[in-house]
């Protein structure tokens, strides 16, 4: 890249996660080692096989939705807007209708919402109304909602966030499986580096806790069967995981151009320095035990940034729990940190916050931007056995401070994507 | 090709393999080159639309003017005031997509799929060696819906137990996406974009960046199939189709009668390479030069037309500044044509803002196709090459008379004119607007 690369930072988090309440809630939660797993509530769970799930207690009304946006938008969509508008509290950015006079051009503002399954739940809940609960193929519209449409296509997302911020630049979703949160917000980076963008609401959303989803990872096994004991039913890296605990939640980040965020005297988190993203071309669920793609991945988003693995402070992994996610990604981080992955602390959230597909890579990244703004590095729950063939530093169970001037998070996603996406200190001064 | 286990935690499931490659594509890391001397080229189209599959089948269908909306097929549409739509009649999946594959994926990816190897075919692409080389960026709109409505179905039917292995890899919006690259060994970044009927243009936004990013080629474009009671039935909520029983009536947009649209299946697909990479595999054919992108969004209201073209204009503008092109250059322009009055007037304030009162051709393909929500803007850029290529802009179907007071110079008989650069446009619901300016390759410019 050329030395006038248009620089990306981020000004804004905004969170929405299982068992917190906001960004600071999450970052309190996930420090502590709390998990946010727990039974099934939203459904009777008993005809699963899998029954946990790390749920969020969410009333939009109290959030700050009008009762109309809760009633025409599915669960996801109403996770991004309360997350955007956190995130957009946070920059000190003030847009949208009455927008301040040093707001941003509202033309420079792009929307970039990352979700894997969109409005599944809405889809399904319409579904049995309209099928009489299954029994007819041919559905009767008398019974439908007529926001259908905005259930069919996820697209509504990104133009719920882009009206309410009268965000008129280039606006979409994106929609890459289980790496959407992490591509979203490469995207929008992507749109600041061009110059198509000064400022981008970048994140991801996904609710996918309902009946077909469950349902649908229950028959191919991904998701854990450990149903005795919720709280610790996600396990990643440790020799007992038996499968994801399927999630929900979103993550909106305020991305902005260096020089904007400086002008302003806005408080900057971190750099996105890098971003990139693979395919491994090999199987839609199965992930070959080397890692090379992803390493691939990793490669490429520290070269943009010219940063050498060894300034590598924190990785946070994709860390699913299940065992060949597990080994894949503990391949991959050796392969592009070398030595330095043995010393470099690696975590997972997922073991506290669950699998919330499309939309945990944002909240990961979220996470990520604490660590580095914070020097704290969070730990991965519950591990206590570890397993032979993932031997590398997974901070087990208690959050740790740590020089995180270069954080890394990656993902992994159904369709053999490989994202990985590098954070940085801005002020950071290269090795 | 062949069955692989998959591991997971309670022993190994080979019933969820299927289909994945025999060897490992290999990769290796790419040299970006320096930003902003990228030239992309359209070397490879792939059409799988209600016109017909293939190039030249969809060219001529069009140039014939036959209109491929008509009476659904396949189920019985009465009860949902819509009952036409542009199915794609003429599409056996089976001369595509080998038979493990077609169990785990749904209709729209078969026409992915097929769209993917005619678009290949087309450019003569052989992947390289370098597997990081080739990208996926396609666009969705409603993913897998006809196999989706059968498993929910038979969850609440059946129960959980009735729902198949599949499922979770054939419905997802980036399910297209990944079984293309699969298949066909392609390792590069990918990505998959909804932005409703604006996603075609978009898919190819992304792709230049990626381009930019030192990606030679990419595969771009989209296609939908959503013909299915489900989700007809979600389209019909956005209160935009013509409940018109006769085709003839139903979607004539910019005409006087325009009373909504009428929804259609497919799309297409392209393959767009770096100009310098095209030419040291001796690509056979460029279609054209992507050479603009904008876009922009209303962010006026989650479902009502923008009170003004400002946004739908900008992003013409947008496009055509990217291009370096003037408004008098541009030879044609394809339209979204959304058949909906307070749409249409939109439209051609836009148009005529940028190109003047009936100041350049407009057509509307769509109009012979229905709107293929992703795939439709997508399958509008592979029109627009065919029609640079014969020197001819096709006539906008369906249309008895056009709105005078529009002030569009609109295209109802097939027109002879030289194009040497078009514009190509497209809306998405909720307020996305996308151009995109494509001209005639000139070899003498590169290098």
């Amino acid at each position: 890249m050329s030395a006038t690369r248009r620089r990306v930072v981020i000004t804004g988090i905004g969170v929405v996660a299982p068992g917190s309440m906001g960004r600071e809630g999450f970052w309190d939660m996930i420090t502590a080692g709390r998990t946010a797993t727990r039974r099934i509530t939203f459904f009777d769970p008993s005809r699963f096989r899998s029954q946990v799930a790390a749920e969020v207690d969410f009333d939009g009304r109290k959030l700050g939705l009008t009762a109309q946006e809760v009633h025409r938008n599915d669960r996801f969509v109403q996770f991004a807007m309360v997350a955007a508008d956190e995130a957009v509290a946070d920059s000190g950015l003030r847009m949208g209708v009455g927008g301040a006079p040093d707001a941003p051009e509202p033309e420079r503002v792009g929307v970039t919402i990352g979700s894997a399954v969109g409005a599944t739940t809405r889809l399904e809940d319409e579904y049995v109304q309209v099928s009489d609960a299954g029994k007819h193929w041919l559905v009767d519209p008398r019974y439908a909602s007529r926001f259908l449409h905005q259930a069919l296509v996820p697209s509504c997302a990104a133009t719920e966030v882009a009206v309410r911020f009268r965000a008129q630049g280039p606006g979409t979703v994106v929609s890459t499986g289980c790496t959407s949160g992490i591509d979203a917000v490469g995207y929008g980076s992507q749109l600041i580096e061009d110059g198509d963008a000064d400022v981008v609401l970048a994140g991801a959303s996904d609710a996918p806790i309902s009946p077909i989803s469950m349902a649908c990872f229950d028959t191919i096994r991904a998701t854990t069967g450990n149903n005795a004991d919720p709280e610790h039913a996600s396990k990643p890296f440790d020799a007992r995981r038996d499968g994801f605990v399927m999630g929900e939640g979103s993550a909106v980040m305020v991305l902005e151009e260096l020089e904007h965020a400086q002008r302003r005297g806005a408080e900057i988190y971190c750099e996105v320095t890098g971003y990139a993203n693979r395919c491994n071309a090999f199987h839609m669920t199965g992930l070959r035990p080397d890692g090379v793609e992803m390493s691939e991945a990793l490669d490429q988003a520290l070269a943009q940034g010219r940063i050498d693995g060894s300034e590598v402070g924190y990785v946070n992994a994709h860390g699913s729990g299940t065992k060949q996610n597990d080994r894949h990604e503990t391949a991959a981080v050796k392969l592009s940190l070398g030595e330095a992955a043995y010393s470099v602390p690696m975590s997972s959230l997922k073991s506290m916050v669950g699998h919330s597909l499309g939309a945990i890579g944002s909240i990961e990244i979220a996470a990520t931007a604490l660590a580095v703004q914070r020097q704290v590095v969070p730990p991965t729950a519950n591990y206590e056995v570890p397993d032979p063939e993932c031997d590398l530093d997974y901070v087990p169970k208690t959050a740790r401070d740590h020089k995180v001037d270069v954080a890394v998070s990656v993902g992994s996603g159904f369709g053999g994507f490989q994202s990985a996406i590098v954070l940085a200190k801005p002020d950071r001064r290269p090795a | 090709m062949t069955d692989v286990t998959v591991i997971n935690d309670e022993g190994v499931v080979t019933e969820v393999a299927g289909y994945a490659r025999d060897t490992a594509p290999e990769g290796r890391a790419i040299t970006a080159p320096p930003r902003g001397t990228t030239r992309l080229l359209v070397t490879g189209l792939g059409i799988v639309a209600p016109t017909g599959v293939g190039v030249e089948q969809h060219w001529q269908s069009l140039l014939r003017g036959e209109l491929a909306v008509r009476p659904i097929e396949g189920f019985d549409a009465s009860r949902y005031g819509v009952t036409v739509a542009g199915q794609v009649r003429d599409f056996d999946p089976e001369q595509y997509v080998v038979p493990q594959l077609k169990v785990q994926t749904d209709r729209w990816s078969w026409m992915s799929l097929a769209a993917a190897t005619l678009a290949a075919e087309d450019a003569g692409y052989i992947p390289p060696e370098e597997a990081y080389a080739t990208s996926v960026f396609l666009a969705a709109g409603s993913g897998g819906n006809e196999f989706s409505q059968h498993e929910i179905q038979g969850l609440w039917a059946k129960g959980p137990r009735s729902v198949g292995a599949y499922q979770s890899i054939a419905w997802f919006y980036a399910a297209s996406t990944g079984q293309v690259s699969i298949r066909d060994g392609y390792k590069g970044p990918s990505g998959v974009v909804v932005s409703e009927g604006a996603g075609g243009l978009d898919s190819i936004g992304w792709a230049r960046r990626v381009a930019r990013r030192g990606t030679p080629a990419v595969l771009v474009g989209g296609t939908e199939a959503g013909v299915t009671p489900y989700a007809l039935l979600c389209q019909v909520t956005s209160g935009r189709l013509s409940t018109a029983p006769r085709p003839e009536d139903a979607y004539k947009p910019f005409d006087e009668r325009a009373n909504g649209q009428a929804i259609g299946e497919g799309g297409a697909i392209l393959l767009l390479e770096e100009a310098d990479a095209a030419r040291a595999r001796g690509a056979r054919r460029v279609w054209g030069e992507v050479v603009g992108y904008g876009a922009t969004h209303d962010a006026h209201h989650h479902e009502d037309p923008a009170p003004d073209a400002t946004q739908y204009t900008r992003a013409i503008r947008l496009a055509l500044a990217d291009a370096g092109v003037a408004p008098e250059e541009v030879g044609m322009v394809v339209a979204d044509g959304a058949g909906v009055p307070e749409l249409d007037v939109l439209e051609a304030q836009a148009i005529t803002a940028v190109f003047g009162e009936r100041g350049v051709p407009v057509t509307a393909p769509s109009s012979w196709t229905g709107r293929l929500m992703a795939g439709g803007s997508a399958l509008n850029v592979a029109t627009a090459l065919l029609a640079m290529r014969d020197g001819v802009v096709p006539a906008t179907g369906n249309v008895d008379r056009p709105v005078a007071e529009y002030g569009l110079d609109l295209v109802v008989e097939n027109r002879e004119r030289d194009l040497d650069v078009v514009v190509v446009l497209a809306r998405g619901f909720g307020g996305f607007n996308s151009a995109l300016v494509l001209r005639r390759y000139r070899e003498e410019e590169s290098g």
